[in-house]
């Protein structure tokens, strides 16, 4: 209990750490937002009218107090081109990102783990150096190239080969636009449009996955009593389902863990593809437009998950493996 | 040297002098832009109603995109390589430093190297390219900006590892400075792990700075990368995808290769250390 209280206390000071450090770079970055947001008719006394409505004006120290005091209750400040609180924007965003990752990180694990474990089962033979070559392949693909590949192949390949409508996977969007449907069929529609997005992600995941599940299972599988569970007659499907990757496990979870923010990072390039309507695409829209209270906001945001994802790592640790506690 | 390592390094070793000679050599100026009606969209492994033949097809313009692809990987190749070699640098000087000075100047350095390791990189390269003005001098900078942590954490333990051996003491016993006994007898003893990391980081350096130009934060058109080739393609996706893949399979092929070399080098490091010093790191 101790151990968790200190964990979460150096947690808290990291963040705080990143708060300031975003504050820092934001502020120095040349360029003034309120000659970019008035119109270019405006006059100066415009321009002017918005720095101080913004607080643009104000002395660095106190825009530092007023972002941090309005951050420790919750306020990340108004979108300078919504209008709106920069947490209500980032409110309606996360669900999209979150469910996105998730269901990526889920498959990833599976298919990550399932290609791992068969490469060490079948080490000697061409079935492994194959599989290397293949997931450092997709490894070294962008996600947005793997995107936009799987978008020709369902939009031009669909017409030039003769998909089945059943195939003709939607490209685009999170539900279909001119969609009636409620309840389970829009989930059913939901889910149709996320099976593109969430295969880019998740065979990007895998194939970084099946790297460390490969020689994670590999030096287990050397183990004496792997030798005793052979020597006793199981069949070699049972010897790695039920022992070996019994034990592998532990690490990859906390791996697992570890690239949960690199996967809702790398959904930015992913939703902007696919015009999910998540954090990525907030991000990179309000970096576009130097809406500056929300790539802060967003920045935290990330920073925040990849904190919280690192504690629950180093805490998941000792439940899953009784003989790591510390 | 395994067989996969040495033919990566044979495809990198093409693939730098295709990179260099092409452009040189072609017929077609990859950034004039010509006749487009006759010339634009051509198919890959066609020739458009001037005659002349396009081995990947031309893009909207009617540029072709073999030697266009050829003229972006000069750019993708030298930030790539230059941006990863910026932050091992860096990453050396400042984990050098921390471990050698200690004190306020290594909890100072270590925690903002922690924060900066908090923020996912392409979140940090995208705050950072999107403050400044974006560009290939741009990217470079943001690239060893976000990139040093992993080097300086790797550097700093080698560091302290070091300086505990004799031949430390004895420099200091023959008077060297404080300075010349880092750069001069630690640091070089210490870099190891930094090589082996910044040669893994050429890769990931590549697909940071196609990304960011894939959002129009990195190289700027005309001058061509692969990132804003692609990005390029982006809206032609339906009608004439070739020129958004191309310039994706050159990318793949150039990290692949990286990758693979980066790993046969860390397997070779790690396994020709000497126990000793594997112990004490």
């Amino acid at each position: 209990m101790r151990i968790l209280w200190q964990r979460l206390a150096t947690a808290l000071v990291l963040l705080w750490l990143v708060v300031t450090l975003t504050f820092v770079l934001v502020r120095l970055a040349p360029g003034d937002a309120a000659a970019l947001l008035v119109s270019p008719t405006a006059t100066p006394e415009d321009a002017a009218r918005l720095r101080s409505e913004l607080a643009l004006d104000a002395p660095v120290a106190v825009q530092y107090a007023k972002w941090m005091g309005g951050l420790l209750r919750g306020d990340l400040g108004e979108s300078f081109t919504q209008r709106r609180p920069v947490a209500t924007v980032l409110r309606e965003a996360i669900p999209v990102s979150l469910g996105l990752g998730l269901s990526s990180l889920i498959l990833t694990f599976i298919v990550g783990v399932a290609i791992g474990t068969l490469q060490a089962a079948r080490r000697g033979t061409l079935v492994d150096p194959a599989l290397t070559f293949a997931t450092t392949a997709i490894y070294a693909a962008p996600s947005y190239w793997l995107a936009l590949s799987l978008i020709a192949v369902f939009t031009y390949g669909a017409t030039v080969w003769g998909f089945p409508a059943a195939l003709r996977l939607p490209a685009f969007g999170l539900r279909d636009p001119a969609g009636t449907a409620t309840g389970l069929a829009a989930f059913g529609d939901i889910v149709r449009h996320a099976i593109l997005p969430v295969t880019v992600l998740a065979g990007v995941g895998a194939a970084g996955i099946a790297r460390y599940a490969r020689s994670t299972v590999a030096d287990l599988a050397g183990a004496e009593w792997v030798r005793t569970a052979r020597a006793k007659g199981l069949r070699s499907s049972s010897v790695y389902g039920r022992h070996v990757l019994a034990n592998a496990l532990p690490p990859l979870v906390v791996l697992l863990a570890l690239s949960l923010p690199g996967v809702v990072a790398g959904s930015v390039f992913v939703e902007s593809v696919f015009a999910w309507p998540g954090m990525g695409r907030v991000m990179v829209t309000a970096i576009a437009s130097r809406d500056y209270p929300v790539v802060m906001g967003a920045t935290v945001l990330y920073a925040a998950l990849v904190i919280v994802a690192n504690l629950v790592a180093d805490r998941a640790l000792p439940l899953i493996d009784p003989r790591r506690d510390g | 040297m395994s067989r996969l390592a040495r033919f990566s390094a044979i495809l990198l070793a093409l693939l730098i002098l295709a990179v260099i000679l092409v452009p040189l050599l072609a017929a077609t100026d990859p950034l004039a832009i010509g006749d487009v009606l006759a010339t634009r969209l051509i198919p890959p492994g066609a020739s458009d109603t001037l005659g002349r033949f396009h081995l990947l097809g031309t893009d909207r313009f009617g540029r072709d995109l073999f030697v266009r692809m050829m003229l972006a990987g000069r750019i993708s190749l030298a930030v790539g390589v230059a941006g990863s070699l910026l932050a091992g640098v860096v990453g050396t000087a400042i984990g050098a430093i921390a471990a050698w000075r200690g004190g306020a100047v290594d909890r100072v350095a270590m925690a903002v190297s922690d924060a900066l390791l908090s923020i996912p990189r392409l979140i940090l390269l995208l705050l950072c390219a999107a403050l400044w003005q974006p560009g290939a001098a741009t990217v470079l900078v943001v690239l060893g900006a976000t990139g040093w942590m992993g080097v300086a954490r790797l550097v700093r333990g080698e560091v302290l590892g070091v300086r505990a051996q004799p031949y430390v003491s004895a420099a200091q016993a023959l008077g060297a400075s404080s300075r010349r006994v880092l750069w001069r007898h630690v640091v070089p003893n210490a870099l190891g792990p930094a090589i082996v990391a910044t040669t893994l980081g050429v890769g990931n350096a590549i697909l940071l700075e196609s990304g960011l130009s894939f959002l129009g934060l990195g190289i700027q058109p005309p001058a061509p990368s692969w990132g804003n080739m692609i990005a390029g393609g982006r809206d032609l996706i339906v009608t004439a995808p070739w020129v958004a893949i191309a310039p994706g399979l050159a990318l793949i092929v150039t990290v692949l290769t990286c990758t693979l070399l980066g790993d046969s080098l860390r397997d070779r490091l790690a396994g020709e250390r000497p126990t000793d010093i594997a112990e004490r790191a």
